[in-house]
């Protein structure tokens, strides 16, 4: 018989572990999903994992992408992993990148074709501002009327596309466009693009931006009061109520920054490699963010490393359906199959597995 | 401006819009009532959706289709099961993975089913009675899910309400220390209750798919399942609430398509994010001030349990 105990306090070696053995785990049954789609499995899974890097014929494309997606991935799950650490559940980052994107969208549009170096700064904030105004509505629903965060956040994603699919036939499509729908293309007037800033590397204003973010989150969990309240909301709530944490504060705080960040990885995506607000411009980074999140064990380090490796999968999958013809959706599948595997072994964390039952009378 | 809609067909086709909601809601009150939260609704209502459509049209019978919806939903659900009930896992993140993957899981089998048509659900034929007019277009001429979903309704409350299963169902989800120490299996009537919601929610997808849109496209169920979720706090899990809360939510989408097909003066995004906001609002009125809904909320709702002896 297999028995579980519970561990006094968190295996420091497999919080460490866990992540890796789930990746294997999901190389395993994914390889098992795309045989049974008619894929040799080593196949697909080389060209998911290793070809994106390492093939001499496509790594010279692909692996500038890999910073390209990863930015805001890792900009994103890094601002909901505070709150998911303190129990506050933003899911809706979504939402709130597509927000950001069109109020620094917008902001750019009503001044153009002004040519200052002031404008790019200047729509970074109206997209935090953005991110952070569609996140404060749970937020406040939630402080003050305590409704449900998770639910508020998620039914305004769908709220959020409508806007978007609205302003992109309305108010910002292009007036030299031809009719067709989406605004100008924001990351060819200079003023307002998010350039690639090496050649060559895939680095943008949003990576640079997302490794600043690591670090300062790195620092104030680690250092900061702010930090430390985090923590200790999520773990035990009641004491930390008891040492004077407003959990009405931390959840306006959390919400906020996870807004924000969602918000400014959406106007770094839109100035840059999506280029203009269109119906379809977000690709789905809020709820990948998700799985980076976990996959990084809510560490701002770990997070770090999850959204490159999702940003591969992405790449690879991409590659994959190119040359092997594997469904677009098998991705997808194998992302959110991840996470399943991700939460199966953090059982190994706070549990020991004993064989035999227990000598004691149950 | 609502000069051109008939309010007959209007009521009409308000109950079809809302069956979909009906099911997956009715299915998370039962699982929510014994504890589980499971957040993975949306993803269970996709797999039936497409489950549901592949099984109909190989077979030609939308029955057997809503059987195969079913049985997709469940199966998905019991992933679920078996991480959050046996590996422990945090509700919460493995919901939300449900939801992810069936997103991605579905379109990948619904590769190829666009634009096909899937077998005709028919009316179920009550001869006069549907012809009575006004009451007859209302209440007598719908396909036998409709039907089947208010009597869905009315069994789960029953059996809550008046059975020694609903009282165990019942103890399980306000604590399940005090239910685990007379005896009851935790553990398994959580993943009966978790696989019927997860039945219940893929034979709403099904009814997306099968009978009210009726075809395959990916992301179809466009927040059914989130909406369900909401639909079930509004309820402040009683069954009849329910059935008035889909109503509701489907009166508004019927309306606002409506409003879409007369041309009306809002754009058509607006009235589109209409239904959300809506719910929205009725979440914030139903979870504020005294008489709140949470107060109502099982006890020991999204906490998993670990027999320690």
């Amino acid at each position: 018989m297999l028995r579980l105990e519970k561990r006094p306090s968190p295996s420091r070696f497999w919080q460490g572990a866990t992540p890796v053995l789930a990746v294997v785990l999901t190389m395993i049954a994914g390889g098992i999903m795309f045989a049974l789609l008619g894929k040799n499995p080593v196949e697909a899974i080389r060209t998911i994992f290793w070809d994106p890097l390492f093939n001499a014929q496509y790594a010279s494309y692909s692996r500038p992408q890999l910073l390209v997606k990863a930015g805001p991935l890792i900009l994103i799950a890094t601002g909901l992993s505070l709150g998911f650490r303190a129990g506050i559940w933003n899911i809706g980052a979504e939402g709130q990148y597509i927000m950001g994107a069109i109020f620094g969208a917008g902001v750019g549009l009503a001044l153009y074709p002004v040519e200052t170096r002031l404008v790019f700064p200047l729509m970074i904030v109206a997209g935090i501002f953005g991110g952070w105004l569609w996140a404060m509505i749970p937020a406040i629903l939630k402080t003050r009327f305590r409704t449900n965060e998770i639910l508020v956040s998620l039914l305004l994603v769908y709220v959020a596309q409508n806007i978007l699919a609205s302003m992109a036939l309305g108010l910002m499509k292009n007036p030299e466009g031809g009719g067709f729908p989406g605004s100008r293309n924001l990351s060819q007037i200079p003023s307002m693009a998010n350039p690639e800033l090496i050649p060559g590397t895939g680095l943008h204003w949003g990576v640079v931006a997302a490794i600043i973010v690591v670090i300062a989150a790195y620092i104030m969990l680690q250092r900061h009061i702010l930090g430390f309240q985090i923590k200790l909301a999520g773990q035990a709530p009641r004491a930390a109520r008891f040492a004077g944490v407003s959990p009405e504060r931390l959840t306006v705080l959390c919400m906020g920054i996870s807004g924000g960040l969602a918000g400014l990885a959406g106007l770094f995506e839109v100035t840059g490699p999506a280029g203009q607000i269109s119906i379809d411009f977000n690709t789905g980074y809020g709820f990948t963010a998700i799985i980076v999140a976990f996959l990084g064990r809510l560490n701002p380090l770990g997070i770090l490393l999850a959204g490159l490796l999702m940003a591969l999968t992405y790449i690879g999958g991409e590659l994959a359906s190119f040359t092997l013809g594997l469904p677009s959706a098998a991705i997808q599948a194998f992302q959110g199959m991840l996470l399943f595997f991700l939460l199966a072994v953090d059982l190994l964390t706070n549990f020991r597995i004993r064989f035999g039952t227990k000598k004691e009378a149950v | 401006m609502l000069g051109g809609i008939n309010p007959a067909i209007l009521i009409a086709s308000l109950m079809v819009a809302s069956v979909p909601i009906i099911l997956a809601a009715i299915g998370e009150l039962v699982v929510e009532k014994a504890g589980v939260l499971n957040l993975g609704v949306e993803g269970m209502m996709i797999m039936g959706a497409i489950c549901g459509f592949v099984t109909a049209v190989a077979t030609g019978n939308p029955y057997l289709g809503f059987l195969g919806g079913a049985v997709g939903g469940a199966l998905l659900s019991l992933i679920f099961g078996v991480l959050t009930q046996y590996f422990l896992s945090n509700q919460v993140a493995t919901g939300l993975a449900l939801t992810l993957f069936g997103l991605g899981l579905s379109s990948m089998i619904g590769q190829g089913y666009n634009g096909i048509k899937p077998p005709p659900t028919g009316v179920v034929p009550l001869g006069p009675l549907s012809d009575i007019p006004a009451l007859g277009r209302i209440l007598f001429s719908h396909d036998w899910v409709v039907y089947a979903s208010i009597l869905i309704v009315a069994a789960v409350w029953a059996v809550l309400k008046y059975t020694r299963t609903g009282l165990i169902l019942r103890a399980v989800g306000e604590s399940h220390d005090a239910a685990h120490a007379l005896g009851y299996k935790v553990i398994r009537i959580r993943m009966l209750a978790i696989m019927f919601g997860g039945a219940m929610a893929g034979l709403g997808g099904a009814y997306i798919s099968l009978v009210r849109v009726p075809q395959w496209t990916d992301g179809i169920t466009a927040g059914a399942g989130w909406i369900a979720l909401a639909i079930v706090v509004f309820a402040s899990w009683r069954p009849w609430r329910i059935l008035l809360g889909a109503y509701l939510f489907g009166g508004i989408t019927v309306l606002q398509l409506n409003l879409q097909a007369a041309g009306a003066a809002i754009p058509v995004q607006y009235l589109s994010m209409s239904p959300y906001l809506i719910t929205i609002l009725v979440l914030v009125i139903m979870s504020s001030g005294k008489g709140r809904a949470s107060m109502n909320a099982p006890a020991a709702l999204g906490q998993n349990f670990h027999a320690s002896r």
